[in-house]
């Protein structure tokens, strides 16, 4: 896993004309890797229940939002309580470009780019006194943040719409697709292609020369500094793009549930996708899409449970989170790297064993010949 | 005038008891270089055992001792079994792992009481005192709030002056691998500490109660209060500390009540940007340096 990380990472002493192919590569396998999953995420939707479908979309949309915060803290070394309410901003600024009642809204294109370019914004302000402060300094800011934000719509009920937050009318399947097909598919359609969006894009930075400065930095700063990289300006970077996808996220979000409330942008929100960050394994696109599948499955399992075990509203209403919780202290001391680690490792096992027994053949018919 | 006076006043309370979770926070960074998010969890969970205690009939005093005692076990037991790995590993695991704990302990205490608030009596009346003829936002309450944060910064600077564990407690913060050459339990140390300041924690999560109720989620704001009333002393010393929460609790008062009280974890936000961005080790740091 290092070792091809270096090989990638390391075009410098290759022919130009070589490194430019290799990026070409990275894209085109990229996009590949996007294409099957996309055909993948289309035959599963179109098996799956109006409920399944709208599962679907909000893993779509957590997905983005994880893997925003894990390349900021595993490749950047940047940890953000404030997740949570970046992804508010976007979906209150889409909630507001969004139809409301007096006349017609934005296209549902334009409505997404701009609260990703409004958080982006958002986190060009917030990722400059971010890269000013470190480790738990910059935890316990973010934390303000996220606590502090969504009392901002109970400071401007008028514009915001106090507690109760926006609702928009839902953008509605094209009517080439019948009369009857599910909005729930449709907006699992929206969510998962908006996913494969961020997937390319970040894949991209991550294995570009964009992810190596974000590494260096992360690794020491000092040396990278005296290496000629600006360190602020790479940390501001790395808060901007987290903060894009978080937008995305955001605005997806008001897509799926036709909803931007304080209620919906808890504390718990950037705690949980933390957790899916954690868990899949912080720094991994692979790792945060499994964590966001785990965060949205989990509550859903331990529902049925619940029901099935006969346990109280109270407890079933916490069991999520006590299993979030549970497991962030859990992967922290028993499995650092978490998913991704440990598919890493797993496969790391095997090549080694394939390569060992590689050698041998030769070996022995380096001793017969 | 007589208004400014008045949140003033308000402001002098609520710093008390942002001067006490602050102290909280300041022990345990101190002690083990790690800032302890489950505080907030961890008070919630000593008050809401206050609460169960008035609510089976026991007596308030009664209820405000096993929240200390309770809070003491508890930061003892955590510091044990969660903190205790990650001690020397990098900032990250121990952000990660304390938040870990609050949600666990929020969620735990959402399975057993509800997450409906639930009202908290106050030690003595809420009524607050006649002076020249005029109501001052001012209470029996709240003279006991400050009188026992003052009281405990006291107990907590002879602790550490005067006393031998006070100076074990100092050296195995300050130089834990000499200390143990030299004979300090570090460990035994580092778990004192650990319940004394969740003790300090305790008493903040009965001193605030009364006003913003007890439920699992309601303590986070006092949170992020005592870590900026923390960052503004220094996040290093003790009396910083009180000093922080007591500017923190009079700038927040202002701003309520001026702006309206939902500018609050706002204004919070604001201050704890400005003063990491404009002095980062404090309002009272008088030089700083950064190891290479």
């Amino acid at each position: 896993m290092a070792a091809t990380e270096q090989r990638a990472a390391d075009p410098g002493v290759d022919p130009a004309g070589l490194a430019t192919r290799l990026s070409r590569l990275t894209l085109t396998r990229n996009l590949g890797i996007a294409l099957v999953a996309g055909v993948v995420l289309l035959l599963i939707s179109n098996a799956l229940s109006p409920f399944d479908n709208l599962q679907l979309a909000t893993m779509a949309y957590t997905f983005i939002a994880v893997a925003g915060l894990s390349l900021l803290t595993g490749l950047n070394g940047q940890v953000s309580l404030g997740h949570g309410a970046l992804m508010a901003i976007g979906a209150y600024t889409a909630a507001k470009l969004f139809a409301e009642d007096p006349g017609p809204g934005w296209p549902l294109l334009a409505v997404l780019l701009a609260a990703t370019a409004v958080t982006a914004l958002a986190g060009v302000v917030i990722g400059a006194a971010a890269a000013r402060l470190r480790g738990p300094y910059l935890a316990g800011a973010t934390l303000a943040l996220a606590v502090a934000l969504p009392s901002i719509s109970e400071r401007f009920p008028d514009f915001l719409g106090g507690s109760n937050g926006l609702t928009i009318i839902p953008p509605l399947p094209p009517s080439g697709l019948g009369v009857d097909f599910a909005l729930e598919r449709w907006h699992a359609w929206i969510a998962c292609l908006g996913a494969l969006v961020a997937f390319v894009v970040l894949a991209n930075l991550v294995r570009g020369r964009q992810g190596r400065e974000w590494r260096a930095v992360r690794d020491d700063e000092i040396a990278a500094e005296l290496c000629g990289l600006h360190v602020a300006r790479s940390q501001v970077l790395a808060f901007v793009v987290s903060a894009a996808c978080c937008g995305l996220a955001g605005g997806l979000f008001v897509v799926v549930t036709q909803l931007a409330a304080p209620g919906a942008f808890p504390l718990a929100l950037s705690v949980s996708l933390l957790a899916a960050a954690v868990l899949g394994g912080l720094g991994s696109l692979g790792g945060a899409a499994a964590g966001a599948a785990l965060i949205v499955l989990i509550p859903r399992w331990s529902d049925d449970a619940s029901a099935a075990l006969g346990l109280t509203t109270n407890v079933q209403a916490n069991l999520a989170l006590a299993i979030y919780g549970l497991l962030l202290i859990a992967v922290v001391l028993l499995a650092p790297r978490g998913i991704a680690g440990i598919f890493g490792r797993a496969a790391h096992a095997v090549r080694t064993r394939w390569e060992s027994q590689q050698m041998r053949r030769h070996e022995r018919r380096g001793e017969v010949g | 005038m007589q208004r400014f006076l008045d949140l003033t006043l308000d402001g002098l309370a609520s710093g008390a008891i942002y001067a006490a979770v602050a102290l909280s926070l300041v022990m345990i960074w101190r002690a083990t270089r790690i800032l302890n998010f489950a505080q907030a969890g961890m008070l919630m969970l000593t008050t809401f055992i206050a609460w169960s205690i008035l609510d089976a009939g026991g007596g308030y005093w009664l209820a405000f001792a096993a929240a200390l005692a309770s809070g003491f076990l508890l930061g003892a037991v955590v510091e044990r079994v969660v903190i205790r790995p990650v001690e020397g590993a990098p900032p990250l695991n121990a952000v990660i792992v304390t938040l870990g704990l609050l949600v666990v302990l929020q969620a735990g205490a959402g399975m057993v009481w509800g997450n409906q608030p639930e009202s908290f009596p106050a030690a003595f009346s809420i009524q607050g005192f006649e002076l020249f003829g005029h109501t001052v936002p001012f209470s029996r309450a709240d003279l006991f709030a400050v009188i026992a944060v003052a009281i405990v910064l006291v107990l907590l600077v002879v602790l550490f002056r005067r006393t031998s564990i006070g100076l074990q407690m100092r050296a195995a913060a300050l130089a834990p691998d000499v200390s143990k050459l030299l004979g300090v339990r570090v460990g035994r140390m580092f778990t004192l500490g650990w319940g004394l300041a969740a003790m300090v924690g305790a008493l903040a999560g009965v001193l605030v109660a009364p006003s913003v109720f007890v439920s699992p989620s309601s303590f986070d704001a006092i949170l992020v209060f005592g870590f900026t009333a923390a960052v503004v002393g220094g996040l290093e010393s003790p009396p910083g500390a009180v000093v922080g929460g007591i500017l923190v609790g009079l700038a927040l008062s202002y701003m309520s009540g001026y702006f309206g009280s939902s500018t609050v974890t706002l204004g919070a936000l604001g201050i704890l940007v400005a003063v990491l961005m404009i002095r980062p080790n404090g309002l009272f740091a008088t030089s700083h340096t950064r190891h290479v």
